[in-house]
């Protein structure tokens, strides 16, 4: 079994070097024939448009990882920045609304971990019906109106670049989180058990680790990085609405996958995810850019996906057959 | 196979509990239309009765693909591009030629079937998770659709006077459409219940490797579920057509998650291997006799898909307890025997 599952991870770990790899030659290529795709303002407009996937995928990968699904983070996105604006309509200093909408994004993905890990519920089912739950109270809050008058101070940062250069604000709040991510998943204990738990939960248990807390904790984590996405699209559009990021949870889990992580948990690392979300943004931006529809990305995203598990697989399939000839043609010899 | 993926388990009190299932959703159906018809007695007038099976027909039809589907431990996120693309073929089609509403709903038929028939070779012989499968292909049939319809959509105006009214039309009060819907839900109802290969579908479901070491044949009844699937959205795509009359590339956008709810509402266990095409329809009419309740009992609409979503997770709760319930009698049963 563990044999197996090596030769399994051999050929996604090379995906994982594969995607990086042809994340820097795109960007390379794109830059030299799309005009205006490497310019320093152009890279900014790209790091603002992946903030909010990057975001959600950092916590969804570990999510994955553990064997689960979150499909509700693009809703909880909805809720917090409907909540922003019910807070803000209610005379609150926005100084308080962003860190209760952070807390209120934890206390949702408390919710998912409870059903999850709480009652054994598939996460599959439970995050479609929180899916369709809290976007359907983000309407309750606010309908179909918009809050629109936040402070100039807080949008302008949002949309600001350190120091005035080319180099946007949002990328502090990423790179910090992605590292932290990182260094959870790929450094610590932690980490160890999220591989182990999606590996084999059962295994994982016997070994002492407390697979249904530590899936909790991650929901609560997930629900927390959705409302600070939630705060920073609100800010960053300077729109509180209720279909404020509608659908963008089938962006996050595509690009998750693309990274080489697998759905059914315990295989995939962080630094391909983060070069799948740059290749998918990137692309879209220099589609854009080339006045190519951006019809055609969604065939992109499409047939990257499944490749994304396809190719592992033919891979693998492909190796037992080589072997297996190889095997009887060496009992034939002897 | 687990107890609850049988029928019938033999025992009168588990046999109560399934039936507890589809009947729980037959009382709340009744209590929902009795208390806003007890507010608004218009709520079951012909009119708005038919309205409410016009608007339930389309999802009825998909939620029975979805069931059969889920029963085997599998989900199609694709089924609204699915739509989308028979809905703008079959509408090209029928505005190009003219042809007669029964070759209409049979090419929209082939189309679905090729689309699911896609899905099942992805599924089956690229052995990608079906979630993962069906989101691709959720992307590249939309992708597709956008290609052929570019900015253009087809207007009622291009469309055969003899197909619109196939539409429209209804006979005793119910429209054809809806017929079409509860004709396919018994079909497949019967299919699921009483056919060698929808009872190996349940059995896929149950256990894989149990099944397939019993000498259930996986990958054809894997095509066959996820062909059956893309087939019924494919012919979804023609009555949505026919219903609306017109028809753009966004056509059944977004579809995918009502179906599922609709699918989960109605008792089928997201892990497959338990319920039934009547559970997922019942399911279905429910979540649109809800969407056609609100406006009536004078409640936001803006509190639909909140009250679906909260139905979602008190469904997959009730079914969880049923079954703990259901695995603890069968133990107690099993150690009486020893």
């Amino acid at each position: 079994m563990s044999a197996d599952l090596r030769r399994l991870a051999r050929p996604l770990m090379t995906w994982d070097a594969a995607i990086i790899a042809v994340t820097l030659a795109f960007l390379v290529v794109a830059s030299m024939t799309v005009e205006h795709f490497g310019t320093a303002r152009n890279a900014g407009y790209i790091i603002l448009d992946l903030a909010p996937i990057l975001l959600l995928a950092l916590t969804m990968t570990l999510i994955v990882t553990t064997g689960e699904i979150d499909l509700s983070v693009a809703s909880t996105v909805g809720l917090t920045s409907a909540a922003m604006g019910v807070m803000w309509n209610g005379g609150m200093a926005l100084e308080t609304i962003m860190p209760v909408a952070v807390l209120l994004g934890a206390v949702l993905g408390a919710v998912n971990g409870l059903f999850v890990t709480g009652f054994g519920l598939p996460s599959l089912a439970v995050t479609i019906g929180t899916l369709a739950l809290y976007r359907g109270l983000a309407y309750v809050l606010l309908g179909d109106t918009a809050v629109a008058d936040w402070p100039r101070l807080f949008t302008g940062w949002t949309l600001g670049t350190i120091g005035d250069g080319p180099v946007p604000n949002v990328l502090i709040p990423m790179l910090v989180l992605a590292l932290a991510c990182g260094l959870v998943l790929h450094a610590t204990p932690v980490g160890r058990s999220i591989y182990a738990a999606g590996a084999n939960p059962i295994a994982a248990s016997r070994a002492g680790i407390g697979v249904g807390r530590l899936k909790f904790w991650l929901y609560v984590a997930s629900g927390a990085m959705a409302g600070l996405v939630g705060v920073l699209w609100t800010l960053r559009y300077s729109s509180a609405r209720a279909d404020n990021a509608a659908g963008l949870e089938l962006t996050v889990i595509a690009v998750v996958l693309l990274g080489g992580v697998s759905i059914f948990g315990g295989k995939g690392a962080l630094p391909g995810v983060l070069a799948a979300v740059v290749l998918l943004v990137s692309v879209q931006n220099a589609l854009r850019l080339a006045h190519v529809s951006t019809e055609a990305l969604t065939v992109v995203t499409g047939t990257l996906l499944i490749a994304a598990v396809l190719a592992p697989n033919a891979l693998g399939a492909l190796r037992t057959a080589l072997r297996r000839r190889r095997t009887t043609a060496t009992g034939r010899t002897a | 196979m687990t107890a609850l993926a049988k029928a019938r388990t033999g025992s009168a009190g588990l046999d109560l509990v399934l039936r507890f299932r589809a009947l729980g959703l037959v009382v709340a159906l009744a209590v929902l239309v009795g208390v806003t018809t007890a507010l608004n007695p218009r709520f079951l007038s012909a009119q708005s009765v038919r309205d409410l099976l016009f608007a339930a027909a389309v999802t009825l039809l998909l939620a029975c693909g979805m069931t059969v589907v889920v029963l085997t431990r599998g989900i199609d996120l694709s089924v609204g591009s699915v739509l989308g693309l028979s809905a703008y073929v079959t509408g090209s089609a029928l505005s190009a030629t003219g042809m007669g509403t029964a070759l209409a709903l049979g090419l929209g038929l082939a189309v679905g079937a090729a689309c699911g028939a896609l899905n099942g070779v992805i599924v089956y012989f690229g052995r990608v998770p079906p979630l993962v499968a069906t989101l691709g292909t959720l992307y590249v049939l939309r992708g597709v659709v956008y290609f052929i319809a570019g900015g253009t959509r087809i207007n009622a105006s291009d469309l055969p006077r003899g197909f619109l009214d196939f539409g429209s039309g209804h006979v005793l009060g119910v429209p054809y459409l809806f017929a079409v819907s509860v004709l396919v839900l018994a079909a497949v109802g019967v299919f699921l219940g009483r056919y060698r290969a929808g009872r190996d579908l349940y059995a896929l479901g149950s256990n894989p490797e149990a099944a397939r070491l019993a000498g259930v044949p996986a990958g054809r009844r894997l095509m066959t579920a996820y062909v059956l699937s893309g087939a019924l959205a494919g012919l979804g795509g023609v009555l949505y057509a026919a219903r609306f009359g017109t028809v753009d590339a966004s056509a059944g956008y977004g579809m995918e998650l009502d179906v599922v709810a609709a699918v989960v509402v109605g008792g089928v266990a997201i892990f497959g291997g338990a319920g039934t095409a009547l559970g997922a329809g019942l399911g279905a009419l429910l979540l649109t006799v809800i969407d056609n309740a609100l406006p009536v009992l004078r409640i936001d609409q803006f509190w639909q898909q909140a009250i679906v979503g909260a139905l979602i997770l008190a469904a997959i709760a009730l079914d969880r307890l049923v079954s703990v319930r259901a695995a603890r009698a069968l133990r107690t049963k099993g150690s009486h025997v020893r």
